[in-house]
């Protein structure tokens, strides 16, 4: 039926942008923001571990807020909030990435502290008997161990950050799940079965992040046994 | 107009809003808790296809945002249940599906978890006592499963709760459109997202607290996860 | 017979006196004082609990003591201005567990120290810690990680790690007690050997069979305090203290005795 045709025909074409436009964008808003969660979030992390009591509390405290405030509420303060209330105009990508990425510091910072704690502490006692300074025992002999227990549960937050680039949409970010958005107004258009196109647009959505979920958790999977020492065996937690 | 006048004039609306949020939680990890159970119990109990099916599901409801699967669900799925006869699904309707099956794929993995750790000694303790599978799964299994997932389901609830705002793309008024339709009316776009974000973050601290007091009641002196099971 | 260095007994290397040390209500070192010269080998010696590996990791400041004072040499380790690292570089700590460093190969355990502390360029740091590997008798595990290693292995590896610091001296701290019986023996020939060769140690064990070895002097620990000092033949034959005779009567009973290198 010429309906038929035509109705895939643009549905073909709406998923043009998925690639050009949709796919990039997330991931670069993914990347960002994780950037910034690591940086922010291994800082928190060490603090907790090392640092002294005030700074432990305001710590915990960001994390009681970062980790409390929906993912949306928190892209919402940043893009309407500060540009009505401050007047600061925040663009909408940077926007999401900030909201997204204060959060992700305080996820990240709870996997840090975990890995920081799980290396034994004759690790450490052994390092300091031989005359190292402190800053120098964690830097060749707790790091190199706490990293490698860090990646799986990284990876779980690196799965969670993906899906929650798809609440930036709501303030305009042309990521995916916008693109998805635009495609079904376009293909909404078509009389009769447009609206029947909604659902395999959606389909094909989540192809795209499936794709990315699993993608990223086998680079990060590689890159695990890449680092893989013989029998140091570690073990994560199955988290969201 | 100070603050607290604007969150005079305002509360109102948000208590509704919280109390819509509060109901799609309920709802939400409910339902999740019923199908999540049932998918984990299939994953470990039942045979090879059936097992695939189940993780197929959970793969994919937990591979995908939920902003997509609840708006495929308002938008994509209708126009074929018309045919069907059944009519459109209302916002609250539909942000109720996605957040239950979004939520029973997560559970199922957590419950999955749980069971598995249990030690094989238990299923086989219950079995030579002549007790069937079933029955050695709800009076054996499950109770110390259901006990050992408590932390993960805690963390599941809480994560319920803030991904209710998902109702948000479906126009469905919960405490983060409210916040918006507050802010785009008063202006005071700031205090209005900001005090949505503390009855957020207050929410949660009060659930973890309860739940916190939740496990300690229900601690079993000695049952601890059998990491060999595994 | 204790064979030791004999009488050419070098200057005084370590000085402990008066050192107290109380976790919560417990006071675990009450009032300890010894001295070690160059190419002693003490062993310790006394019931669970009495504060022996206390004393130990007092001596390095692994725990910082209450009271009291340590000298290594001239420099005084206790003393607020003291640069713990530099001194914690001249004494060589084994410890009961091994604490390997899981993410390193032996040859890296051993060389770490050397690259790290005493700032020696890398190939000469592996050519060091290849060599004391082999002094161990581990030359062909250099390679293995801490994970392949057998108990006997880990702890040989963690002698050579200290050997290869140059130290003057060595702390053992129950350093067989963690191993499986036959892998104790590989150990202890190394400890010998070391004895032997000069090396100035505390070694703080139940072997009494080592003991009567090497040890110049044997030091009897109970409650916190040092009851008795004197060579292994004193001990054994007429202790000055009546819990002396019974404490090594009582070891010797359960430990056996090993048979003498």
């Amino acid at each position: 039926m010429e309906a038929t045709i035509g109705a895939t025909n643009v549905l073909w074409q709406s998923l043009g942008p998925f690639f050009s436009r949709g796919l990039p964008e997330t991931v670069k808003i993914t990347a960002l923001l994780l950037c910034l969660g690591l940086v922010l979030g291994a800082v928190l992390g060490f603090t907790q571990v090392y640092g002294r009591r005030p700074f432990r509390y305001a710590c915990v405290t960001y994390e009681q807020i970062f980790r409390g405030v929906p993912p949306l509420v928190m892209i919402l303060v940043f893009y309407n909030g500060f540009a009505r209330s401050f007047h600061i105009m925040l663009p909408a990508t940077m926007s999401a990435v900030l909201a997204l990425g204060l959060r992700s510091a305080a996820y990240q910072s709870q996997i840090f502290r975990g890995a920081i704690q799980a290396v034994p502490p004759g690790q450490m006692m052994a390092a300091r008997a031989l005359g190292m300074s402190k800053l120098k025992a964690i830097r060749y002999v707790m790091l190199p161990q706490a990293f490698r227990l860090a990646i799986p549960p990284w990876s779980n937050e690196y799965s969670g950050v993906v899906k929650d680039t798809a609440f930036a949409c709501a303030i305009g970010v042309a990521e995916l799940t916008r693109q998805a958005q635009l495609a079904m107004t376009r293909v909404s258009m078509v009389p009769d079965i447009g609206s029947r196109l909604i659902l395999p647009i959606f389909l094909i959505l989540g192809m795209f992040y499936l794709a990315l979920t699993y993608g990223g958790n086998a680079l990060l999977g590689l890159l695990e046994r890449r680092l893989r020492i013989p029998g140091f065996e570690t073990k994560g937690k199955v988290e969201r | 107009m100070t603050y607290f006048e604007f969150a005079g004039t305002v509360f109102p609306r948000l208590l509704r809003a919280t109390v819509i949020t509060l109901e799609l939680t309920a709802i939400g990890i409910g339902s999740g808790f019923v199908l999540g159970l049932l998918l984990a119990l299939t994953r470990v109990y039942a045979n090879r296809v059936l097992s695939g099916i189940a993780n197929v599901y959970i793969q994919f409801f937990r591979g995908t945002p939920l902003v997509v699967q609840a708006l495929a669900i308002y938008y994509g799925f209708p126009p074929y249940l018309k045919t069907l006869g059944i009519e459109p699904f209302s916002p609250l309707v539909a942000a109720c599906i996605a957040l239950g099956l979004n939520s029973a794929a997560y559970q199922a993995e957590y419950f999955r978890g749980a069971i598995q750790a249990i030690s094989s000694g238990q299923m086989q303790a219950a079995r030579s006592m002549g007790m069937s599978k079933m029955q050695a799964v709800r009076s054996v299994i499950l109770p110390q499963a259901l006990r050992i997932v408590l932390p993960s389901w805690s963390n599941e609830l809480i994560y319920t709760i803030q991904y209710s705002s998902v109702a948000y793309f479906l126009t469905l008024e919960e405490l983060t459109f409210a916040s918006m339709k507050i802010a785009a009316k008063y202006g005071r776009a700031f205090e209005s997202y900001a005090t949505a974000g503390v009855i957020y973050v207050v929410i949660v601290l009060l659930v973890s607290r309860l739940l916190a007091h939740a496990e300690s009641r229900l601690r079993i002196p000695g049952l601890c996860v059998d990491d060999r099971a595994r | 017979m204790a064979i030791g260095t004999g009488a050419c007994l070098g200057e005084v290397i370590l000085r402990v006196e008066g050192l107290h040390k109380r976790y919560g209500k417990d006071e675990v070192l009450k009032g300890v004082s010894l001295e070690l010269r160059r190419g002693e080998t003490k062993v310790v010696i006394g019931p669970s609990g009495t504060g022996k590996s206390t004393l130990l990791r007092c001596i390095n400041q692994l725990t910082v003591p209450d009271k009291g004072r340590v000298w290594l040499g001239d420099a005084e380790i206790t003393h607020a201005r003291t640069n713990i690292n530099h001194i914690r570089a001249q004494v060589g700590f084994v410890f009961q567990d091994f604490n390997l460093f899981n993410h390193l190969t032996a040859l890296h355990n051993v060389s770490l120290g050397l690259i790290k502390v005493k700032k020696m360029p890398k190939e000469a740091a592996l050519a060091r810690a290849h060599e004391e590997l082999a002094r161990v008798g581990l030359a062909e595990k250099a390679c293995s990680y801490p994970a392949e290693l057998s108990g006997g292995q880990k702890q040989r590896v963690s002698i050579a790690r200290a050997l290869a610091m140059d130290p003057k001296l060595i702390l053992f701290d129950e350093p067989t007690s963690a191993l499986d019986p036959e892998l104790i023996g590989e150990v202890l020939e190394v400890m010998i050997g070391l004895a032997r060769g000069g090396m100035t140690m505390i070694v703080v064990s139940h072997e009494m069979g080592f003991a009567r070895a090497v040890a110049d002097k044997i030091i009897f620990m109970e409650g916190g305090t040092i009851l008795e000092e004197g060579t292994p033949t004193e001990l054994f034959t007429c202790p000055r203290c009546e819990r002396t005779g019974q404490f090594l009567r009582k070891i010797t009973e359960l430990y056996g005795e090993t048979s003498e290198r």
